[in-house]
């Protein structure tokens, strides 16, 4: 990426705010939330190559964290924000510390990790905390310091800054020691052990890292939408979801799951304008993946960079 | 009250014959293929469609078309490893995974295009036929399900135990490259044995139908029961995916008594991510 680049892209992010209909800065707002969200799997997923079915633990946890701590304890959501941040970061710690020191790998930590987020969900469902499966309403209070903002483009702003943040920590992979751990246990776990890096530590601070990330979109969602509940928060769609724009776009590559954002979403806009009925755009997105995994491992971004070099 | 915990426990082992078959089909798959089938709900969601579409227009009643969904979801089974998973994944563990997966959220989503979102049932002359045993009331469909199941799984054991075929895909999950070079053909046996996978949720479809809902979204119910009781029997076992059936049935009914509706449905989570932590190889499982 040369500096042109990034400038192209900085424009092209700031363009929705130019828009002049909430429903398109909307579309906008939801597809820069994919993108991010799908950042946040590429992270573990991607960089680290740790798949995991289960990312809506993270982000249930994010979005219970602020409504609970507004409507229980009265607790200004953007306070809620770091809190979701620990939280989400601690449960994915724990996760991984416990996953990898038992040294699920693959297919056993991908399943496990579907099974927390099922463990979470069950909890939320039948817990009097987390108001069981009524789910929690979040009092509709718009102004700026109270996080509910009555424009969608304050929204946007908001997810873009999340999107920034999540897709330097992956451009710093490039750079940083950690990344290069990170990526050195997904090339080869033995060969990165037996050049001293801590295997457990490594994936665990990856985890732990794409958790608190993760939680901020819950906090978002919860923010935007004043309602969360069990199946909203720890549903498997939204792990699915995550994983597919991370792969679909490019797992492990810096732009990757925008890319992914942008496709999964023009898939889902266009194909309702022509077929409306529900589960027609994810069914495409499931073929979408199919294809990728047995052509283009690298998603969208390695089919660009196939383009760039020829 | 020891009355309740009784009618519960027969409950689970009854449900627990009908998981076991479930199992089987998933732990056999990861025996041969070593391959974790994501898909297996969905797939089963798709057989208990075949069964629900052949006794809601054409008239026939589950029992009668077992052997037919079965032949069907054997069928299935063989073209999608052929055509679609094998040629997909190239060998790579975690793009066999992703490749189940997609297959999943693409059979999931067909069915909600089709079907819509609505929950079906049928009902047949036996789906609300009753025994008296003792104090106990026994569902009848339950008792079949259960009896035909571990009929199916005696078979398949005989099957893997004495016949050529059996012996040829037992070679390759041990030593595929010492059976290529005995003249059996391994890409062959993989879809078989996926084929034979999927074919025993053709029969577990229509052994369910007669006491169970179906909806596009019913395979989530089942994924990660299977996958608990195929990690908790040992991953590709076949004594253990019978155990292992029969131990999370009851898990799960005597759960749902004790812990009430929507907390009983932890206990398989907790289970199958104990037994993950603490012990991976699982209950028959040999060491890894």
């Amino acid at each position: 990426m040369k500096p042109a680049h990034w400038f192209a892209v900085a424009v092209l992010a700031l363009i929705p705010f130019a828009l002049p209909s909430q429903s398109l800065v909307n579309i906008a707002m939801l597809t820069a939330f994919s993108a991010f969200l799908g950042q946040c799997w590429n992270i573990s997923g991607g960089f680290g190559g740790l798949t995991s079915f289960g990312h809506s633990v993270f982000f249930g946890v994010g979005a219970y964290t602020v409504a609970i701590l507004q409507t229980r304890w009265g607790i200004n959501p953007w306070l809620g924000m770091p809190a979701a941040f620990l939280l989400g970061a601690a449960v994915g710690g724990a996760i991984g510390a416990a996953s990898f020191r038992a040294g699920l790998r693959g297919s056993y930590f991908a399943l496990v990790t579907l099974a927390f987020s099922e463990v979470f969900r069950v909890l939320a469902n039948s817990l009097d905390f987390t108001r069981g499966g009524l789910g929690i309403n979040i009092p509709l209070k718009l102004s700026p310091e109270n996080f509910q903002f009555a424009d969608r483009r304050a929204t946007y702003a908001v997810v873009l800054v999340l999107l920034a943040v999540a897709t330097l920590c992956a451009a710093s992979f490039r750079r940083s020691r950690f990344g290069a751990r990170l990526i050195a246990v997904r090339e080869n776990e033995d060969a990165a052990q037996a050049l001293g890096v801590d295997l457990v530590r490594t994936k665990t601070a990856a985890l732990a890292l794409s958790g608190g990330l993760t939680a901020l979109g819950g906090v978002v969602y919860a923010q935007t939408y004043l309602y969360i509940d069990p199946t909203i928060a720890f549903g498997v769609e939204r792990s699915v979801e995550m994983l597919l724009v991370a792969m679909i776009g490019g797992a492990g590559t810096v732009w990757g799951p925008i890319l992914g954002g942008i496709g999964l979403h023009l898939i889902a806009d266009v194909s309702r304008a022509w077929i409306q009925t529900p589960g027609f755009a994810p069914m495409l997105y499931g073929v979408l993946l199919l294809v990728i995994i047995g052509v283009l491992p690298q998603g969208i971004a390695g089919l660009m960079e196939r383009w760039r070099r020829a | 009250m020891a009355e309740i915990y009784a009618a519960a426990l027969l409950n689970g082992l009854l449900i627990g014959g009908v998981y076991a078959l479930v199992a089987l089909g998933l732990t056999l798959i990861y025996g041969v293929l070593h391959i974790v089938n994501f898909a297996h709900g969905s797939l089963l969601m798709v057989a208990m469609f075949a069964a629900w579409m052949l006794a809601e227009l054409g008239g026939v009643d589950p029992y009668l078309a077992l052997p037919l969904v079965s032949a069907l979801m054997f069928a299935a089974g063989w073209a999608l490893y052929r055509f679609v998973i094998g040629r997909v994944s190239r060998g790579e563990d975690r793009a066999i995974l992703l490749a189940t997966l997609g297959v999943s959220v693409v059979l999931d989503n067909l069915a909600l295009v089709i079907f819509k979102g609505d929950t079906r049932q049928i009902e047949t002359p036996l789906t609300f036929a009753m025994w008296e045993v003792g104090p106990l009331l026994v569902s009848v469909p339950k008792v079949i399900s259960f009896a035909v199941s571990i009929l199916l799984a005696a078979l398949l054991w005989a099957f893997m135990a004495r016949t050529d075929t059996g012996r040829a895909i037992r070679a390759v999950a041990r030593e595929p490259e010492g059976a290529r070079l005995m003249g059996i053909r391994p890409d062959r046996i993989f879809a078989l044995a996926y084929g034979i996978g999927i074919a025993c949720l053709g029969a577990a479809a229509c052994l369910l139908l007669p006491s169970f809902y179906v909806s596009p979204h019913v395979g989530n119910v089942f994924v990660l029961v299977a996958f608990t009781i195929v990690v908790l029997g040992g991953m590709g076992s076949f004594p253990g995916a019978v155990v292992g059936g029969l131990l999370i049935g009851v898990t799960e009914s005597l759960g749902g008594l004790l812990l009430g509706e929507s907390l009983g449905p932890i206990g398989i989570s907790l289970v199958f991510i104990a037994v993950l932590l603490l012990r991976p190889t699982g209950l028959f499982g040999a060491a890894r």
